[in-house]
């Protein structure tokens, strides 16, 4: 089965890629966009007896970085 | 007396060669060197270090899948008898992601990667790594990195303040670091990050050596000379 994992800035930490983004948007003559946080699309194929603790586990060893990333886990039906 | 001195080289690792000859021209002793693949550190190392680079191209995070290769397995271990432990650069960013120093090194505030030379101030001349210094000491050390950007919550910095581990904090404006930390310790101070390049700052012909003093009181800490 596809399991997407999100992860993304914790709020409150600066995302200066984001901001990049978001001054070559209004580069571009986009106009009303607020802020722009950048972030990471993980895909992973799994078998489906891989559990939600062990992907939360390999969301916290490796794929995101506590300090910084949250995650969020979602699993796709195949 | 000997000083048995390792770096460790994983793939993508560009800094190497150079911390291995200021190691070899500081303490005159051949410096030994490890691949990351290797499970096992030589015995009775003096000194660990990681070195600048790019391992394994900055894939994910800089330094997030070199934290996971499996010497440092080793070299945690090690951290932890209290052996040395130096991360330049990409081996700061290696450190962290290791959880052997806290904080996370992120995107350059300025989203540029920054090479240059840049005025540290020496923060804390009590280390194995700084005692060569004088407290407040002004060096000039160059930087080349994309993301340096030093970030740890408030509590943690406060921490790492008053215990003293903040070992270099940046004289200008470099990277958008928090309190322009530079480069941190860990609480029982044999384990230093820091973004700057000390080894290439040995000798004259490299435009000046004030990173020697860090080679020098490391080599002088472990040998008791």
């Amino acid at each position: 089965m596809k399991v997407r994992v999100y992860v993304s800035l914790k709020n409150g930490v600066l995302d200066p890629q984001g901001r990049a983004i978001q001054h070559s948007l209004e580069g571009l003559g986009f106009s009303g966009v607020q802020d722009v946080r950048a972030g990471r699309l993980i895909e992973l194929e799994v078998d489906e007896s891989v559990t939600d603790e062990a992907l939360d586990e390999m969301c916290r060893k490796l794929l995101a970085n506590m300090v910084i990333e949250n995650y969020r886990v979602e699993r796709i039906a195949a | 007396m000997s000083f048995r001195a390792a770096v460790i080289t994983f793939p993508g690792s560009n800094c190497d060669r150079d911390m291995a000859v200021a190691l070899e021209e500081v303490s005159g002793e051949e410096c030994l060197r490890v691949w990351h693949g290797d499970a096992d550190l030589p015995e009775r190392l003096d000194f660990i270090a990681l070195p600048g680079g790019f391992s394994y191209g900055d894939y994910l995070r800089s330094g997030a899948m070199a934290a996971r290769s499996p010497i440092m397995r080793a070299v945690v271990e090690a951290a932890g008898k209290g052996v040395p432990v130096l991360g330049v650069c990409n081996g700061f960013q290696v450190l962290t992601e290791s959880g052997l120093l806290p904080g996370a090194l992120m995107r350059n505030a300025g989203i540029r990667f920054v090479c240059r030379e840049v005025a540290l101030k020496v923060e804390n001349t009590q280390t194995l790594f700084t005692g060569g210094y004088t407290k407040d000491q002004r060096i000039v050390i160059p930087v080349a990195h994309h993301d340096g950007n030093y970030f740890a919550d408030e509590d943690t910095l406060d921490r790492l303040e008053g215990e003293g581990r903040v070992a270099f904090r940046y004289a200008e404006e470099v990277n958008g670091s928090a309190r322009q930390i530079a480069g941190v310790l860990n609480a029982a101070g044999n384990v230093l990050g820091m973004m700057p390049h000390p080894e290439r700052m040995i000798e004259r012909a490299q435009g000046g050596t004030d990173g020697r003093a860090l080679f020098e009181s490391a080599v002088r800490g472990m040998v008791g000379a």
